[in-house]
C-alpha cells in the first residue's frame, strides 16, 4: 500500500500556509515534526473536559486523566514492542532520558577506570551527559570513529570494546547525516562482553520500526514531538531488571512509597522514575500521533520517506557547486549538504525566502562536524507528509543559490 | 559632506526600490559584501570576534586624524553585505558623531522581518561593539 499523501496533508493544518509570499515546504522534519488535527484536539479536550491531576485522584476527572494517561503508556509499549508498559518511562524527551540513565545507571554501575563507548555520529545530548559521569565517577569514554561516508568504522568499534566497557550509547540513525547505524549488530557484540546498550532513537524512532525485544536494546530514548506527538515529553525504555536495580533520578511526590523524615522508601518501576506532576496533556495527546503512525503504517512511512530522499539525490547529485555530506548505505530520510564557497546559513536564509524550511549549521552535533572538516551543512529532513512536487521546488531553489557562486 | 542620517536615507531608499521581494533584497546584500575592504589577516583573531550564532565576524578599528576608520569581515556573504552598510554609514566618522548616531536605516528597511532573530542580534551586537571603539577613541581624544 503507497501513501495517499494528499489525504495525510489534509490531517496537517500547519501545512495550509504561505511564508514569505510561497507555499510552505518543511523540510525540519528532523528537528521536529508537524502535529495532526487529532493531536491538537486532544490537548484542547483534555483542558477542556478532562483536566485533573492524575493518580490517586478520588475523582471522576481524575480517574478519567489517569485511564487516558496510561492508554499512551500502553500504546508507547506497543509501538516500541516492549514487553511490559512498567518498562516505559515518560521524561521531557530524548535528551533527559539519557540524563536519567547517566545519572541513575551510572551512580549503581560505573566506577573509575571503567569505559563508556559512544560514537563520532552523537548529538550533544548524547555526549555531554556521559562526560559529566565521567568527570564524577573517573570513568572514560571512548569515541567510534567514522568513515568519511559517515559509517562506523566496525573494526575499530571492536577494538575498542573490552571487558572494561560498561556501556554503549550509540545513536540509531544520525541527526546531522541520516547514517543509520547496525543496532542489533552492536548490541550482540557489546552484550557478548557484558556491556548494556542504550539507543538514541530520537531520529530512529519515526522513520524506522524500532522492536526492542528484536533489538535486544537495554534502553532506548526518544521524543514525542519527533512522532508527530506534543514538545515537552520523551520516552525512556528500560528493561524491568535494569530499571529495578537503579536508584531513582529526582526525588519528590509520585515516585515515593512512604515517606518518614527517617526514611523514603520508593514506589516500583515506571513510577519510580517519574517524579512530580508530569506533562498529561502532551502525554495523552501523544497516543493518537502513535495511532496515526500505526494506522499509515510504519513500513509505508518509511518507504514514501526514502523515495523523497532517493528523489532529491537524484535532482541535485549533478548540480554544480552541491556537495552532499553523509553517504551512508542506509539512511533515514535527512539530505545534509553544502554549497561550494556558501556557507550554510546564507543558504538556509535564502531557502526560507522561498517559504522552504530547512536547519543549518551543526545540527548540535560539533565533534563530528570537526571529523569532517565542516563548520556545518544545511540539513533537508523529510516526513511523510512531504511530496515529490516539494523536493522538486527544493531542487530547482537550491541549484539557484548554488549557480550564485558555481558558475 | 553628507551626514549619517543621509547616507541611512540613502540605503533606506535604495532597499525601497528593493520592494517586498526577500530573494532579491538578500540576494543585494550579499552583492553589498563583496565591496568589502580586504580585512587585514594579522586582526583575523579571536579577541577581533563577535560572536554571534553562526557566523563569525572580525571587527577592528583605528583612528586617523580624529576619525574612526572601521575594518570588518565574516565567514558568511549575508552577514558581510550587513557590515559594509554599518561601515558605509559610520566609516570616517568622529567618535562623537558615531556615539550620537541614531542607527534607525536596520528597523527602516524592515531588516528584522527579514534576517529574522538570530541576524538581527548579531547586527546589534555589531553595532555595540562599533560604539564601543568609538568610546575608546574619544576617551583618549579627551585624555
Amino acid at each position: 500500500m503507497s501513501i495517499q499523501v494528499n489525504s495525510i496533508r489534509s490531517l496537517f493544518p500547519i501545512l495550509h500556509q504561505e511564508v514569505n509570499g510561497n507555499p510552505l515546504i518543511y523540510f525540519d522534519n528532523a528537528a521536529t515534526t508537524q502535529k495532526p488535527k487529532v493531536v491538537l484536539d486532544a490537548i484542547q479536550q483534555y483542558y477542556e473536559v478532562d483536566n485533573s491531576n492524575i493518580h490517586r485522584g478520588a475523582h471522576t476527572l481524575a480517574d478519567r486523566a489517569t485511564r487516558q494517561f496510561e492508554e499512551t503508556r500502553e500504546s508507547v509499549r506497543a509501538f516500541i514492542g516492549a514487553r511490559e508498559s512498567a518498562e516505559i518511562i515518560f521524561t521531557r524527551g530524548t535528551t533527559e532520558s539519557i540524563n536519567l540513565v547517566a545519572k541513575t545507571f551510572g551512580a549503581k554501575y560505573l566506577q573509575k577506570g571503567d569505559e563508556i563507548l559512544i560514537s563520532t555520529l552523537e548529538h550533544h545530548s548524547n555526549i555531554v551527559p556521559w562526560q559529566m559521569l565521567c568527570e564524577h565517577t573517573g570513568a572514560i569514554l571512548k569515541i567510534i570513529p567514522i568513515t568519511d561516508a559517515g559509517e562506523l568504522v566496525w573494526e575499530e568499534f571492536e577494538k575498542l570494546l573490552s571487558p572494561k566497557t560498561k556501556l554503549v550509547s550509540i545513536v540509531h540513525a544520525s541527526n546531522a547525516l541520516g547514517t543509520i547505524n547496525p543496532a542489533k549488530k552492536i548490541i550482540e557484540a557489546a552484550h557478548a562482553i557484558g556491556a548494556k546498550v542504550l539507543l538514541d532513537g530520537a531520529q530512529s524512532t519515526s522513520h524506522l520500526d524500532v522492536d526492542v525485544q528484536a533489538l535486544d536494546c537495554d534502553f532506548l530514548a526518544f521524543s514525542a514531538h519527533k512522532l508527530y506527538g506534543p514538545t515537552g515529553l520523551g520516552v525512556l525504555y528500560g528493561k524491568r531488571e535494569l530499571l529495578e536495580s537503579m536508584p531513582p533520578f529526582l526525588g519528590g511526590g509520585e515516585m515515593i512509597r512512604e515517606v518518614t523524615f527517617e526514611k523514603t522508601t520508593y514506589n516500583t518501576i515506571p513510577f519510580k522514575f517519574e517524579a512530580g506532576t508530569p506533562s498529561i496533556a502532551e502525554v495523552i495527546a501523544f497516543k493518537p500521533a502513535l495511532d496515526f503512525i500505526t494506522s499509515t503504517g510504519k513500513a509505508n512511512i518509511h518507504h514514501h520517506e526514502n523515495d523523497l530522499l532517493q528523489y532529491a539525490v537524484e535532482l541535485l547529485q549533478d548540480v554544480k557547486g552541491v556537495i552532499p555530506v553523509g553517504t551512508a548505505a542506509e539512511k533515514i530520510a535527512v539530505f545534509s549538504f553544502n554549497i561550494q564557497s556558501m556557507h550554510p546559513f546564507d543558504v538556509g536564509q535564502l531557502l526560507d525566502a522561498k517559504g522552504i524550511a530547512v536547519r543549518t549549521g551543526h545540527h548540535c552535533t560539533q565533534p563530528l562536524m570537526q571529523r569532517l572538516g565542516l563548520e556545518g551543512t544545511v540539513r533537508a529532513s523529510f516526513a511523510v507528509y512531504n511530496t515529490r512536487a516539494e523536493v522538486e521546488v527544493f531542487a530547482q531553489t537550491v541549484a539557484k543559490i548554488a549557480s550564485l557562486k558555481n558558475k | 559632506m553628507s551626514t549619517i542620517a543621509d547616507i541611512q536615507n540613502e540605503i533606506v531608499a535604495e532597499f525601497e526600490i528593493l520592494g517586498e521581494d526577500r530573494e532579491s533584497t538578500i540576494f543585494y546584500i550579499m552583492e553589498l559584501g563583496g565591496t568589502l575592504e580586504p580585512y587585514p589577516e594579522s586582526f583575523r583573531k579571536d579577541e577581533y570576534t563577535i560572536q554571534g550564532c553562526q557566523s563569525k565576524v572580525w571587527l577592528v578599528a583605528e583612528e586617523q586624524e580624529g576619525k574612526v576608520i572601521y575594518k570588518a569581515d565574516s565567514n558568511t556573504d549575508i552577514t558581510k553585505g550587513l557590515i559594509s552598510l554599518l561601515i558605509r554609514v559610520l566609516n570616517h566618522r568622529s567618535p562623537k558623531e558615531i556615539l550620537n548616531a541614531d542607527l534607525d536605516f536596520i528597523p527602516r528597511i524592515g531588516m528584522g522581518n527579514i534576517l529574522g532573530s538570530q541576524r538581527s542580534n548579531g547586527l546589534a551586537a555589531m553595532m555595540n561593539q562599533m560604539k564601543r571603539y568609538a568610546l575608546a577613541f574619544q576617551t583618549k581624544q579627551n585624555a
